[in-house]
């Protein structure tokens, strides 16, 4: 009998994949997309849709709670409110080398941090220590009841005083 | 009456329930005692000969069998002070007082699991320091020297996850250092502190996660890597005996 021009090429050969090759290529391909479907679906369940922690937005009370000249720090909230002669500002109390609490300390007239001693003045520019950063000024507005508000989260670039 | 006792011995051996467990059965000879140790599940991991010359102090300092030890107490001593400890922000602090001054004996199992961690972390750096010195990690026991890289930081991580759960002012502000560190690496930084601590902050979620990484997830990964480093040590010809030069491959 004659050899069968149309029959197909043995198994091996380059062009043509065997049936075996071919199902081994799908399951790997399945594999692979349901290991990457699974990396998807586990950094999405390990990221919180919803966080219960204190919100950025800070209701600091009223002006006059503060005297002229003064540096007041709120831990709870880790934020100074400053009061010059000018107007009122917020300073983040984060130290901006790795997120310790600063504290003001009123007979030297700067802010210190305990854990790396990074030092800063009233506005929060460095003066010597390892942090990278001044203190970052935080947006600070009057309500429409006369009360300070600090958003912790909104850091602002231009340094603007509240004037009241 | 010493007679009697080895007869007594050797009759639960030889006892059908006993048999069925240790299938090499009784007696002294070679034979007997190489089918013990290759038929048991956890003794397999180790060579059924093992050279005289190894066994003695000077050779290891026995730094990996007092490691493996110290692990064996923290296990012990952590799942006893998992009994009173709730992983919570208004009762974690409290609970370690208890603990403390309220639970029996739960003071000494507390600093029992503490000083352990401590002797741990120090016996694995005197363990790769020896075996450095030695020459002991080189072929063909570089991958058991990786192995072992991987669990150094498996008791780092372990140290570190555990440092959080008393929720005191020490713990609370050396992790939140420590996320910032870990905010450092450039592009992902500061997701993978989101993702570590669950949040933005140390919180809750934080606790939380850094309580299961402890209690669960860590523990397991050092038990499988301890078990493939003590396998390896018998695949690599067993302890280095340090009398020769290493096998040089056949490059």
């Amino acid at each position: 009998m004659a050899e069968d021009p149309n029959r197909t090429p043995a198994p091996d050969s380059p062009e043509e994949m065997s049936r075996r090759k071919f199902f081994v290529k799908v399951g790997v391909g399945s594999a692979a997309v349901a290991a990457l479907g699974t990396a998807a679906f586990a950094y999405q369940y390990l990221s919180p849709n919803v966080l219960y922690e204190p919100s950025p937005i800070v209701d600091a009370g009223k002006p006059d709670r503060y005297p002229p000249d003064s540096v007041t720090m709120d831990p709870q909230t880790a934020i100074y409110v400053v009061r010059t002669a000018e107007g009122f500002f917020a300073l983040s109390a984060i130290c901006t080398h790795l997120g310790c609490l600063t504290a003001y300390k009123p007979d030297l007239g700067i802010i210190a941090c305990p854990c790396h001693g990074s030092k800063f003045n009233k506005d929060g520019v460095k003066i010597e220590g390892p942090a990278p950063r001044p203190l970052p000024w935080l947006r600070m507005w009057l309500s429409d009841d006369g009360n300070l508000m600090v958003d912790r989260s909104n850091a602002i670039a231009i340094k603007q005083l509240v004037r009241v | 009456m010493a007679n009697g006792v080895g007869n007594l011995v050797d009759q639960v051996r030889e006892n059908r329930i006993w048999r069925s467990i240790f299938r090499s059965g009784s007696g002294d000879s070679n034979l007997r005692r190489s089918l013990f140790v290759q038929q048991n599940v956890f003794l397999h991991l180790f060579s059924i000969k093992t050279r005289t010359r190894v066994l003695e102090f000077s050779a290891t300092w026995y730094l990996g069998a007092l490691t493996f030890g110290t692990f064996l107490i923290l296990v012990i001593t952590g799942i006893l002070l998992m009994l009173y400890y709730h992983p919570s922000v208004p009762q974690a602090y409290a609970d370690m007082k208890d603990l403390q001054y309220v639970v029996s004996s739960g003071v000494f199992l507390r600093n029992l699991h503490r000083w352990s961690a401590h002797a741990m972390v120090f016996l694995v750096f005197a363990h790769m320091f020896k075996v450095f010195y030695r020459g002991a990690y080189r072929t063909p026991r570089e991958f058991n020297w990786i192995i072992g890289v991987i669990l150094l930081l498996v008791t780092l991580l372990l140290s570190y996850t555990g440092y959080l759960l008393p929720w005191d002012q020490l713990a609370y502000w050396a992790v939140t250092v420590g996320s910032n560190i870990a905010s450092a690496v450039p592009l992902i930084g500061a997701k993978m502190r989101f993702l570590m601590l669950g949040g933005t902050a140390v919180n809750a979620n934080a606790l939380l996660r850094f309580y299961v990484l402890h209690c669960v997830i860590l523990p397991l990964f050092a038990a499988i890597f301890i078990a493939v480093h003590f396998w390896r040590i018998r695949k690599d010809g067993g302890i280095y005996p340090g009398e020769s030069a290493p096998e040089v491959s056949n490059k």
